[in-house]
């Protein structure tokens, strides 16, 4: 059963016959470096070099209250997420398995209770949780954003049912703007993307209450990314 | 005398009663100051917002006017990955559908993203009428539902309201205690709303963009409640409007960040998500079962309108009401449609008839803001004329025909326009007698103006004294 698919798509056809003019100007400059993305240019600008990125993530991080760190070591990423699970009084922290999380999770103090959800999950369980730590695809300088998907970040929820979301990313994930990112996805999985793929940019928010920003609207309250070598 | 269909008397009355609510007014006001600021520093980060502008509107107008090949290429692309498509073309075959779906899979309770699709088909009532519960899980959206009114604003739905009257609100429906912060009171939804989204079975949202190359649709929010109804329900039902296309992936690395800009001044909001299918193997969570329900309900009939097509390249980012000055001083409300506002005003008289919606097309100082604003370039107060134009030619009143054929007859003839002019300081005279009464014929100009003043000397006479008096 899909309805009423063939007189739609008639009607589609039919209203079609006639070309509509156009109300933009086609767009002028050729493309200079990408295919799929033409519009690049019109963007914000990202800077060249890998050290001027970071920056400007770091940069866009503080606009949209991410805790952004960059650590030296991944001996530095697990003392400061054992610092952070301290003051915030962490009792239990979900996780998904991966290589960035699991060389972090491993020497985590004994104290906090670790949900590993690659088998699935209870979800009254992950709601529970105080944290919620995952890998991403990748990191997008020009909007701070942080690239994940069902399958490289624990599935849909991990990343945004815990009040608190810690990324684990290496400094070679970070790409420069989105049509990047879309470009790395496309180069990754080819035709079979996975079922979710979401840009997050900063702790979940409002402002519906008389436009006055508030940060934990129904996602996480904090968003903390660690960057490792 | 004067023939006036539903709509437009309700109109009438109801921007009369808003634009009288000073407070209110200002509040709105205010608010849409705020965003102003935020938007022109967003707008003036892009190296070119005018060539951004251009390319978003080509991709929208590509995607729209090869709807029909994207359309088959989006079906086919999701439903290899298990996705379900339901056409519908009206908005009971939508309900239908929605509804059969939870009676099938023995459905109890539903959490629901942002839609205004749903607005527009009026689910939640069928679905309420069927005995499901839904819970709009959007802070804004679950404010207007509890206050059993729909949104003032399609992105921000509840912006007329002061923090007082959601705290009062929120008091008598939930239970909660008095609270003058909104963050406590943000805090009070979240509370409530996180059970629903772990017992409900079902969640349903609407969509942003339909992607054909990829079989995904994207959803843009800044709260993360689409992204709970999208991860934690077992069935996930998505309804978008048909014109909602691009034709790429990479599409939207534009699209996102422009709809962000004009929306609410953000480079990019907090969650923009794809959805490409349910749950696929190898991962650990989703829903089992994903149908996405196409929407026509008379966008084809504005898509066979090439003039006016562009229409259907919106975005709903709301931009072209917030600069609007007839929303500011109306509200949302009054208009009586779904969509608010100048874009509005352009495609209801489409999507709900022409005779009885035309008055929307006056609501409108033709002050081009709209079109300006307008991040994929939609010819917006154009539209409005052309609205007007076609209500006229398809339906001709009698009585501005009638005074168009006396201002003819008059104009045509020296003397009967010299005798009109000495005649106007005494019409003038006979005015001040029945000004403020019903009788009065400018009534609706003199109500809240005054009424300019007729010259004691015509140009032409006084062309004429200086004439003689240099000889």
């Amino acid at each position: 059963m899909n309805g009423d698919r063939e007189a739609l798509l008639a009607r589609v056809t039919e209203a079609l016959r006639v070309p509509a003019p156009l109300h933009h100007e086609k767009p002028t400059k050729p493309a200079t470096h990408s295919v799929t993305a033409p519009f690049r240019e019109w963007l914000p600008p990202v800077g060249a070099g890998a050290a001027e990125q970071v920056a400007l993530f770091a940069k866009q991080s503080e606009v949209l209250r991410t805790e952004f760190l960059e650590c030296p070591s991944p001996e530095a990423a697990v003392q400061h997420l054992a610092k952070l699970a301290q003051e915030n009084g962490w009792k239990r922290l979900a996780l998904h398995s991966g290589r960035l999380a699991d060389a972090v999770a491993a020497s985590l103090p004994g104290s906090l209770e670790l949900l590993c959800i690659d088998g699935g999950y209870e979800k009254n369980a992950l709601e529970a949780c105080d944290a919620g730590l995952t890998e991403c695809e990748s990191l997008v300088a020009q909007t701070g954003s942080v690239c994940v998907t069902a399958r490289s970040s624990g599935g849909r929820a991990l990343s945004v049912l815990p009040p608190h979301h810690v990324v684990i990313a290496s400094r070679s994930q970070l790409v420069p703007d989105l049509a990047a990112a879309y470009e790395y996805l496309a180069a990754k999985y080819g035709a079979s993307y996975p079922s979710f793929i979401s840009f997050i940019s900063g702790p979940s928010r409002t402002g519906d209450i008389e436009r006055i920003l508030v940060l934990g609207a129904h996602g996480p309250k904090k968003l903390t990314i660690l960057l490792v070598p | 005398m004067i023939s006036t269909p539903e709509p437009s008397q309700q109109f009438h009355t109801d921007a009369d009663r808003t634009t009288a609510d000073d407070p209110r007014r200002a509040a709105v006001r205010k608010a849409l100051g705020n965003y102003k600021v935020a938007r022109g520093k967003t707008e003036n980060a892009f190296t070119s917002w005018p060539h951004a502008r251009d390319a978003a509107a080509a991709i929208k107008y590509e995607g729209v006017n090869h709807l029909d090949r994207y359309l088959r290429e989006f079906e086919e692309k999701f439903t290899a990955r298990g996705g379900k498509v339901f056409w519908a073309s009206n908005s009971a075959q939508a309900r239908e559908y929605i509804l059969g779906l939870a009676r099938e899979r023995g459905v109890k309770s539903i959490v629901k993203s942002k839609a205004m699709t749903s607005e527009e088909i009026h689910l939640n009532a069928a679905l309420e009428k069927e005995g499901y519960a839904v819970v709009e899980s959007d802070l804004g959206e679950f404010i207007q539902q509890l206050m059993h009114e729909p949104p003032y604003h399609f992105v921000f739905p509840c912006m007329h309201l002061k923090r007082e009257e959601i705290s009062a609100l929120f008091e008598r429906e939930l239970g909660s205690a008095k609270t003058d912060s909104p963050e406590e009171l943000t805090m009070i939804a979240r509370r409530f709303m996180r059970r629903h989204y772990i017992d409900a079975d079902m969640g349903i949202s609407g969509g942003n963009f339909i992607v054909a190359e990829t079989g995904m649709i994207s959803i843009t929010e800044n709260e993360g409640n689409a992204r709970l109804t999208t991860a934690l329900p077992k069935i996930h039902v998505a309804l978008i409007g048909i014109e909602k296309m691009v034709p790429k992936l990479a599409d939207l690395a534009l699209l996102l960040p422009m709809l962000a800009t004009a929306g609410t001044g953000q480079h990019l909001t907090c969650y923009n998500s794809m959805y490409g299918g349910p749950r696929q193997p190898g991962e650990l969570d989703g829903p089992e079962e994903f149908h996405v329900v196409l929407l026509d309900n008379h966008r084809t009939r504005l898509l066979a309108d090439p003039e006016q097509r562009d229409a259907l390249h919106c975005i709903r980012c709301g931009a072209c009401l917030n600069v609007c000055p007839i929303f500011k001083n109306i509200g949302g409300h009054a208009y009586g449609t779904t969509y608010q506002g100048p874009i509005g005003s352009v495609i209801t008289p489409h999507f709900r008839g022409l005779q009885d919606w035309k008055h929307l097309s006056g609501a409108s100082s033709l002050c081009g803001a709209c079109t300006e604003a307008c991040p994929v370039k939609i010819d917006i107060h154009h539209h409005l004329l052309h609205n007007r134009r076609n209500a006229v030619q398809e339906q001709k009143v009698w009585w501005e025909r009638l005074i168009w054929f006396g201002y003819v007859e008059l104009m045509k003839r020296p003397w009967a326009f010299k005798i009109a002019m000495r005649l106007a300081p005494l019409g003038q005279k006979m005015h001040a007698l029945v000004l403020g009464t019903p009788l009065d014929p400018v009534g609706a100009w003199t109500k809240t103006r005054e009424f300019p003043q007729a010259a004691p000397q015509s140009f032409h006479d006084y062309w004429q004294e200086r004439k003689e008096a240099r000889k």
